[in-house]
C-alpha cells in the first residue's frame, strides 16, 4: 500500500463526497457508516502514518496459534475476532471497517517481538491485539514504546509494570489475588496455606503477594506452611502432595499452569485429595483448562477470576450465544477470552472519543472510558491503563463449568504497583 | 504428628518414588530400543507417546458416543490399540525417512526433530489445539485406602503393573524370541549379522517400529496422570532420554537401573527440599556420574 492511498490530498475527499454516496453501491458497510467516515477524513483522524484509508482501519492480531501456548492463545485469538466482526457489522470506526494482519507469535518470544515490528513499522498497523504469556509482552513491549504502537493485552498478570503503549485488559495481581485470600479466610475460616505453583515470573510475583497478604493482613494467625515451585512441564506430584499432607493446610493456593495443570489435579484427586476433604483455592484454572484436566478431576475446588461462562446477565448470555453460533456449540469461554474480547470495543469507544486513531491521543484518552456491553458486567478503564473488575470465586462443577459463589461488592481499583507488597 | 501418621506418609512417599519409577521406565523403555539398540536419537519419542494419548480419547469419545455400557472395559483396549496406531506409524517414518539417514545420526536427530513438528501441527489440526480430557473408567479414578490416612493412587498401581508388563515383554522378546535374536546380532556386528543372512533392514524396520508402539502404550498409560494435547509429548521427551543415556545406551537393564535411580533421588529430594531444587539435585548427580562414566551406567559391548 503506497503512502498516497493512506492519506489522499483533502480534494480527494472531497471529491468523493461530491461524487455521491450512490458512487459505491457495493460497499461493504452500509450508507450511513460511509457517511460517518467522511465527516472524519483520513487526513484528520490519521496524522500519524497509520494503515487507515477512507474506507479500512488495519489492525494487527500477533497470539501463539502454534506452539505449545496455542493451546491458551486460541481462545483469545477467537474472541478478538468475533469482537471485531460485530463491530464491522454494526458500522465500524468512525465508519472505517476493521482489517485484520493476522501474526503467528509461535510460542517463542523472539519471534514476538520480530512480528510486532513487522506489525508495527512494515504495516503501520492502528493497534495490536495479542500476546498471552508476560514473556511474550515483555518481549514486545519495548518496540511498542520505541514505535509507539498501542497493543490489548488480555491475559490476567502479576502487575508491576505499566506503560503508556498497553491497555491490559485483564486484572493485574492484586485484583485477583487478595480479593480471593479475604474471602478464604472470612467465609472459609482458613489459618494455614499451602502456596504451590509453576516455577516462573507470575506465579513466583503473585505468590509473594499472597504470602504478604496472609501474613500482614489476614486475622492474627493466619500464616503460610508451605510454599513450593515445580519447574513447567513437571507432570510428577506425588511427592507434593505427601508433603501437603504432612502440612495439613486449611487451603491450598494454587498457581499452576500448562501441562502441569492437569497432573496436579489428576494426581491430587488419585491420592485422595478431593474437594470433600480438603479446601483448595487456584488462580489459573479457567473453563479452558478444565477441559484438559476433566471436570470430574477439579470439582468442588474454587477458582478466583473476574469472568466465567456460566455468568448470568444479558451481555454474557448474547457474547456467549454469538460466540458458539460462531465456534462451534462445544466452544468454551474462559476468563482470559473474555478479557481479549474487551479489547477490541475498548479501542473502539476510545477512538470515537478522540475522533482519532493516533496512539498519543489514544493513550492519553483511555482512563475513563468505560464499556456497557462487555460480557463480565460493566468495565472501565484506570488511567493506569488497567481495568477496574470486580472479583469473582466460582466453584468447580463436574461438567466444566463454575458456578459463582462469591462476588466482590464493587469493582476494584487496579493497583499494577501495590505499597508493602513487593 | 503420631507415629501411625509417619508410617504412612513414609509408605506413600515409597509409593510415590515406585510409581515415578515405573513412569520413567515406561517412558524410557520404547526410546532404549531405538536408542539403545539402533543408535538412532529419535526426536519424535514424546509425539508416539501422544499418539496413544489421543487414542485413549478418541476411543472414550467414541465409547462415549456409541456405547456408554463399555465405559468400564474400553481402556485395555484402547491401549493395545495405542500399540497398533504407534507402531504402523513408527513403520511407516522408518521406511519414508528413517531408513535412509542410518549412516547419519546427527540428520536423524534434525529429520525426527522435524517429524515431531509435522506430528504436533497433525494433532492440533486433527484434535484442536486445546487440551482434552479422556473419560476415565470409574475404577481408575481415585485411590485405594487399605488404612484410614493412607491413600495409595490407583493410577499409580496402575501404571506400576502396566510398565511390569510391558518390561517383561520386552526383555523376553528380545532375550528368547527369533527377533531379539537379530536385534541383537545386529547391533553387535551389522556386516557380520548380514553375512549369516539376517535381513538387517527388515530388523530394524521392526524394531523402530516396535519401540514406537511401546511409546504409544506409554502415552496411553499417561492419560491418566498427565495431560492430553498437540504437545504433551515434549513434556516427556527430555526425561526420557536422561533415563537412556543415564543408564547407558544398549542396556536395557541400565535403562531399569537408571530410572530407579533417578526416580528415587528426584522424589526424596523433592520431599526434604523443593520441586525445582530436587531437579537441580537429580541433574546434578547425572551429569557428575555421566563426566565420571561417559558410557552411562552400564555399558554393553558393541562394536560400531
Amino acid at each position: 500500500m503506497s503512502v498516497d492511498d493512506r492519506q489522499g490530498p483533502p480534494s480527494h475527499n472531497r471529491r468523493r463526497i461530491m461524487q455521491g454516496l450512490a458512487a459505491l453501491p457495493l460497499a461493504a458497510l452500509p450508507l450511513w457508516a460511509r457517511a460517518q467516515a467522511a465527516q472524519f477524513p483520513t487526513a484528520k483522524v490519521n496524522t500519524s502514518k497509520l494503515a487507515i484509508t477512507d474506507t479500512d482501519v488495519t489492525v494487527g492480531q500477533l497470539h501463539s496459534s502454534t506452539g505449545t501456548m496455542a493451546i491458551s492463545e486460541t481462545g483469545s485469538i477467537q474472541a478478538e475476532q468475533l469482537a471485531i466482526d460485530q463491530i464491522n457489522a454494526a458500522g465500524g470506526i468512525l465508519g472505517r471497517k476493521i482489517k485484520v494482519i493476522k501474526e503467528d507469535g509461535g510460542s517463542d518470544w523472539p519471534t514476538f517481538a520480530e512480528k510486532s515490528k513487522k506489525l508495527l513499522v512494515n504495516d503501520r498497523v492502528a493497534a495490536v491485539f495479542g500476546c498471552w504469556t508476560s514473556a511474550s509482552r515483555k518481549a514486545v513491549l519495548p518496540i511498542f514504546e520505541k514505535e509507539n504502537g498501542m497493543l490489548y493485552y488480555p491475559t490476567f498478570y502479576e502487575g508491576l509494570e505499566q506503560s503508556k503503549n498497553v491497555i491490559y485488559t485483564g486484572q493485574e495481581a492484586t485484583q485477583q489475588i487478595l480479593y480471593g485470600l479475604d474471602w478464604a479466610s472470612s467465609e472459609k475460616k482458613a489459618k494455614t496455606y499451602f502456596l504451590v505453583g509453576s516455577d516462573y515470573i507470575w506465579p513466583r510475583t503473585s505468590m509473594k503477594i499472597g504470602r504478604k497478604h496472609i501474613e500482614a493482613h489476614l486475622p492474627a494467625g493466619s500464616k503460610v506452611v508451605g510454599e513450593e515451585y515445580y519447574p513447567l512441564g513437571s507432570t510428577n506430584f506425588n511427592s507434593l502432595i505427601n508433603k501437603i499432607k504432612v502440612a495439613k493446610p486449611d487451603c491450598i493456593f494454587a498457581a499452576v499452569v500448562g501441562g502441569s495443570n492437569v497432573a496436579f489435579y489428576k494426581q491430587l484427586k488419585a491420592a485422595g485429595v478431593t474437594a470433600s476433604k480438603q479446601f483448595l483455592l487456584t488462580i489459573s484454572v479457567t473453563e479452558d483448562e478444565v477441559l484438559g484436566i476433566g471436570g470430574d478431576n477439579m470439582a468442588g475446588f474454587y477458582s478466583s477470576m473476574k469472568y466465567f461462562q456460566s455468568l448470568d446477565n444479558a451481555n454474557n448470555v448474547a457474547f456467549v450465544k454469538a460466540f458458539k453460533a460462531k465456534y462451534g456449540k462445544d466452544a468454551v469461554i474462559g476468563d482470559v477470552t473474555q478479557a481479549a474480547y474487551l479489547g477490541p470495543w475498548l479501542w473502539k469507544a476510545t477512538v470515537e472519543k478522540v475522533g482519532s486513531f493516533d496512539v498519543d491521543k489514544i493513550a492519553a484518552a483511555s482512563g475513563g472510558i468505560d464499556f456497557k456491553g462487555a460480557p463480565e458486567g460493566y468495565v472501565k478503564l484506570h488511567p493506569n491503563h488497567h481495568l477496574w473488575s470486580t472479583a469473582l470465586i466460582g466453584q468447580s462443577l463436574a461438567d466444566g463449568q463454575f458456578k459463582v459463589v462469591s462476588k466482590s461488592p464493587q469493582a476494584i481499583e487496579p493497583n499494577p504497583f501495590p505499597k508493602g507488597y513487593q | 504428628m503420631s507415629l501411625s501418621e509417619m508410617l504412612n506418609i513414609g509408605l506413600m512417599q515409597g509409593f510415590a518414588g515406585l510409581s515415578l519409577f515405573a513412569v520413567l521406565l515406561l517412558m524410557g523403555l520404547g526410546l532404549a530400543i531405538i536408542f539403545g539398540q539402533m543408535g538412532v536419537i529419535n526426536m519424535a519419542h514424546g509425539e508416539f507417546m501422544t499418539i496413544g494419548a489421543y487414542t485413549i480419547y478418541f476411543f472414550s469419545h467414541m465409547t462415549e458416543l456409541y456405547a456408554p455400557k463399555l465405559m468400564a472395559i474400553y481402556f485395555p483396549f484402547a491401549i493395545v490399540a495405542g500399540f497398533v496406531l504407534a507402531f504402523a506409524v513408527g513403520w511407516l517414518a522408518e521406511w519414508a525417512v528413517i531408513r535412509h539417514l542410518y549412516k547419519r545420526p546427527l540428520d536423524t536427530l534434525l529429520a525426527t526433530w522435524g517429524l515431531s513438528l509435522g506430528m504436533q501441527q497433525v494433532f492440533r489440526t486433527a484434535f484442536g489445539a486445546k487440551e482434552v480430557s479422556p473419560t476415565l473408567p470409574e475404577w481408575l479414578l481415585g485411590s485405594w485406602a487399605p488404612l484410614p490416612g493412607l491413600d495409595i493412587p490407583i493410577n499409580g498401581l496402575f501404571v506400576m503393573g502396566l510398565t511390569l508388563l510391558v518390561t517383561c515383554a520386552v526383555l523376553l522378546a528380545l532375550y528368547r524370541s527369533r527377533w531379539g535374536l537379530r536385534v541383537r546380532a545386529t547391533v553387535a556386528n551389522r556386516v557380520m549379522a548380514n553375512a549369516t543372512g539376517i535381513n538387517t533392514r527388515k530388523t530394524d524396520r521392526l524394531t523402530f517400529a516396535i519401540g514406537c508402539g511401546i511409546a504409544g502404550v506409554a502415552g496411553a498409560a499417561f492419560t491418566t496422570i498427565g495431560s492430553t494435547g498437540p504437545t504433551s509429548g515434549s513434556l516427556y521427551i527430555v526425561d526420557a532420554f536422561l533415563v537412556v543415556t543415564f543408564g547407558g545406551a544398549a542396556s536395557l537393564l541400565g535403562t531399569v537401573v537408571s530410572a530407579f535411580g533417578i526416580a528415587q533421588t528426584q522424589s526424596i529430594a523433592e520431599f526434604f527440599t523443593t520441586g525445582s531444587m530436587a531437579k537441580v539435585l537429580t541433574l546434578t548427580l547425572v551429569v557428575i556420574i555421566l563426566m565420571l562414566r561417559p558410557q552411562g551406567l552400564f555399558a554393553a559391548k558393541v562394536r560400531r
